[in-house]
């Protein structure tokens, strides 16, 4: 276990540094240039060959990434060419709302797609099921920018129910993270079903119903333990799924997050916050993984580490 | 002794009597209430607050709030009136301008405002290390090449005479001086906080405006409250206003519907215009006005077959620009020449290109290539910037030139266009040109003039006329006010004789619209001043107060 752990954790390094290092690459190929976006549109020549020396904008590749991954190795994620605040200041305030938006989001994915996984697999190949199964297409498939704005006008706009976009109380958390869950509820209820269709099959669930045990008895206690198990484990990884929809929900419903911090410093061409944002994302994605793998032994010790 | 050629009636009047300009301080709306807080949207972070570095269109006028400069404008209109100074002088030869400064400023630390301060805050937007996108502004003040390059401590041209007394030399005679006294990059900041806190001052910032900063919580809510010492007494009239950053156009419209928010900032989303414009409750709330802006296609000089005059001629004459006009539900006003037509200079007798297809054709002929065109249309990739392009795109289709529309993101058409053969055509929108401050030469240097069409400029026709580019220089040393009319008559010639080269199609000047809640008091056009966009948030008041 140890050994494995130390192992993962060396792979996860050379993965954020890989990252890093495909992210530098990319922003430095990109053919917008942020000295320009710095100087302005009234900026001379000179003004920004002055402003491109003093960020050492004017040095080959390596030595930039080399001087980026100097600094971040001092913990420095350096400051924002636009904002000229310190990048970790500005992800650190607004990484709690991410985070919570992210939870939110997990509670609700969970809830509606287990439930829906659930009945559609105890009512497999009904009506029920066929409905099912089509909702959760639909809600995999939907734009969450549409999904966003139709909830906004449904919940908020129309019936009043929760406030119109913005950040600070619970109410303000259900609409968005419910955006987030959409899409990945509609995974959740797939996997689900067929979870529990597996496991409806097998010997030991005839034999608590031939022992009299109830329907619902059965169900909840005997075959939803197991069946959920295989997707618990799923959740660190949905981190980086989530991830995307985050980018575009913060944005539509006014949410503080990093997601609407990086949208904006990518318009503007703000590299050390795209950055910041793309390795902290990172991180959780590769310790989502992590926890994820380390989870799956706890709850079904058939699955051992290596 | 000569004075501003500006129209202020103050400054009019006081040029009659040939005396020094006199304190001329806007005084503040009688019929306005005092008190109470408004709401206003933002989709978009405030980057900075820091009047040497903020340059976006939101947080410029929220910086005119914070911080004063030496000159401002007659709230609502575009006259130029003293503002920390009391009175200036302009010496006879145009190149002296010596400001004498109001007593009883104070910074918002409590600290009295001096000349040192407004020498300190001049010379730092000049020193390299500010990084300062204002820094060229201040080319014309002798010393600033060194300064600008970091070999001199300070621009030797800016010389403080007694605390209350500051004195400009230039180089060359400028007649937009005082103008470049009024925008933001010489707005003054109080040395001991900038040094404080660094480059955090933008998040700190500390001026002897209207308002003082309250709260700033990032990526959510900036507050500015009331500044009980302002020297402008009676102003501002609002305790508060809260900033709300981060949300949609569209969410913000639907907040005012609701009467949570006073003024969504980025004003009425394209989906929505016609509905708000349609329903008669709505349509009263909104103020329309002028806007200091062009909307061009620029065709690069360089790049056949955009170099021969003729084609650049025939794609004047091939837009239908009341239709281009129409696709962006009636938001703004044809153009025929670069000067929007609320700008001093514009020709009113000029008459542009006339739409018409079978002259272009003919055009396209006469250059020899009536065989059809291919080339490339770049735009940035936003609503409603791509559906102009198109338009354009089927106006040109139809005498022969097929453009290749590039949608891309504003940085990277910018970069394009900076690129001496990088794109043929661009259409400006969402990058056009809105003037600096309102004065006809804001829309030469950088955009038409030689100094423009270098590697990273804005000048993306790469169009360079040296005749036009002394002609320029001649009428800006024309700083004798009682010559104004003369120096914008020749300002108007220099861009109708661009329009003869025709490196622009120039197609319209947007309108601007701006919503407000029911609430809000205070003349029309303080929504649609010109230069505090979107709203003058010292003048404007609220109705539901006692």
């Amino acid at each position: 276990m140890i050994s494995y752990l130390g192992r993962r954790l060396i792979q996860s390094v050379l993965i954020l540094l890989g990252v890093s290092l495909i992210t530098f690459a990319l922003l430095y190929l990109l053919p917008a240039d942020p000295v320009r976006q710095i100087a302005g549109r009234s900026a001379t020549p000179a003004t920004v060959e002055s402003i491109r020396r003093q960020l050492g904008l004017d040095q080959p590749f390596l030595v930039q990434y080399g001087r980026y991954l100097l600094s971040l190795l001092q913990g420095d994620l350096g400051r924002s060419y636009i904002q000229r605040s310190e990048v970790s200041q500005l992800i650190v305030a607004r990484l709690p709302p991410t985070l919570l938006l992210m939870a939110g989001a997990i509670v609700f994915e969970l809830v509606i797609g287990l439930t829906m996984g659930l009945i559609a697999a105890v009512r497999r190949g009904t009506r029920t099921d066929q409905s099912l199964m089509v909702v959760s297409f639909v809600g995999v498939s939907a734009p969450q920018f549409v999904v966003g704005l139709l909830l906004l006008y449904a919940f908020a706009v129309k019936l009043g129910w929760f406030p119109i976009g913005g950040y600070g109380t619970f109410s303000h958390l259900v609409l968005p993270s419910l955006t987030v869950a959409v899409m990945s509820s509609g995974w959740y209820a797939r996997m689900m079903r067929s979870s529990m269709i597996d496991v409806l099959r097998q010997d030991y669930i005839r034999t608590a119903r031939a022992k009299g045990l109830g329907r619902t008895a059965v169900l909840l206690r005997h075959a939803l333990p197991n069946a959920i198990l295989p997707i618990i484990a799923m959740i660190g990884i949905d981190i980086g799924i989530l991830m995307g929809g985050i980018v575009v929900v913060e944005s539509v419903f006014g949410w503080p997050g990093i997601g609407q911090l990086v949208w904006q410093a990518i318009q503007r061409v703000d590299i050390p916050i795209i950055m910041g944002v793309t390795l902290v994302s990172a991180l959780a994605i590769v310790l989502g993984n992590l926890l994820a793998d380390i989870i799956a032994p706890l709850i079904d010790p058939r699955i051992k580490l290596r | 002794m000569m004075k501003s050629y500006l129209a202020s009636t103050v400054a009019a009047a006081v040029l009659a009597l040939g005396l020094s300009s006199a304190s001329a301080q806007v005084a503040a709306d009688p019929a306005a209430k005092q008190g109470g807080s408004i709401t206003i949207t933002y989709k978009d972070d405030v980057a900075t607050l820091d009047p040497a570095i903020g340059y976006d269109w939101q947080n410029w006028s929220m910086i005119k709030s914070l911080f004063d400069g030496l000159m401002d404008y007659e709230p609502g209109t575009t006259n130029l009136v003293p503002d920390l100074a009391e009175s200036y002088d302009i010496s006879e030869d145009g190149q002296t301008f010596t400001f004498k400064l109001r007593k009883g400023v104070k910074f918002h630390n409590g600290r009295e405002m001096t000349a040192e301060d407004v020498k300190y805050s001049i010379d730092r937007v000049v020193n390299p290390e500010t990084q300062s996108p204002g820094q060229g502004f201040f080319a014309s003040i002798k010393g600033y090449d060194e300064a600008a390059e970091g070999k001199a401590e300070g621009v030797s041209g800016i010389t403080v005479v007694d605390p209350h007394t500051i004195k400009f030399e230039l180089t060359r005679p400028d007649a937009t001086f005082l103008h470049v006294m009024a925008i933001n990059f010489s707005h003054v900041v109080p040395k001991e906080e900038v040094e404080k806190h660094g480059a955090d001052f933008g998040k700190n910032p500390v001026g002897t405006g209207a308002f003082k900063l309250g709260e700033w919580t990032l990526g959510q809510r900036v507050v500015f409250e009331r500044n009980p010492d302002y020297w402008n007494k009676g102003l501002p009239h609002l305790d508060s206003i809260t900033f709300e950053i981060g949300q949609e156009p569209i969410v913000a419209l639907l907040r005012l519907q609701n009467g949570e928010i006073d003024i969504p900032g980025d004003g009425i989303p394209p989906a929505k215009f016609q509905e708000v414009m349609n329903d008669p409750e709505q349509k009263a709330r909104v103020v329309e006005g002028g806007q200091l802006h062009t909307g061009y296609l620029t065709m690069n000089v360089n790049i056949p077959p955009f170099d021969n005059v003729k084609v650049r001629q025939a794609v004047n004459m091939a837009i239908n620009k009341e239709r281009i006009v129409q696709l962006i539900n009636n938001r703004a006003v044809p153009a025929n020449q670069p000067l929007p037509f609320s700008m001093p200079g514009y020709d009113k007798d000029y008459k542009g290109y006339p739409y018409d297809v079978a002259k272009a054709k003919e055009l396209l002929a006469e250059a020899g290539l009536d065989g059809g065109i291919e080339t490339d249309l770049y735009v940035m990739n936003t609503d409603p910037n791509p559906r102009i392009a198109q338009g354009i795109q089927q106006d040109l289709a139809a005498i022969g030139i097929r453009a290749n529309i590039q949608a891309l993101a504003q940085a990277n058409v910018i970069a394009a266009g900076g690129e001496k053969e990088g794109a043929p055509m661009i259409w400006s929108g969402g990058m056009a040109w809105i003037a600096d401050f309102p004065d006809p030469s804001n829309f030469y240097g950088p955009i038409l003039g030689c100094g423009g069409a270098v590697p990273g400029g804005w000048n993306w026709s790469w169009y360079c006329n040296a005749d036009l580019d002394k002609k320029a220089q001649e009428a800006d040393s024309i700083v004798d006010p009682a010559r104004a009319e003369e120096r914008n008559k020749m300002w108007g010639e220099i861009y109708v004789k661009i329009m003869e080269d025709a490196p622009w199609a120039p197609i319209f000047s947007e309108q601007r619209f701006t919503l407000k809640s029911t609430r809000m008091g205070g003349a029309d056009n303080l929504y649609v001043d010109p230069v505090h966009i979107p709203v003058n948030y010292d003048h404007v008041y609220v109705n539901d107060v006692q």
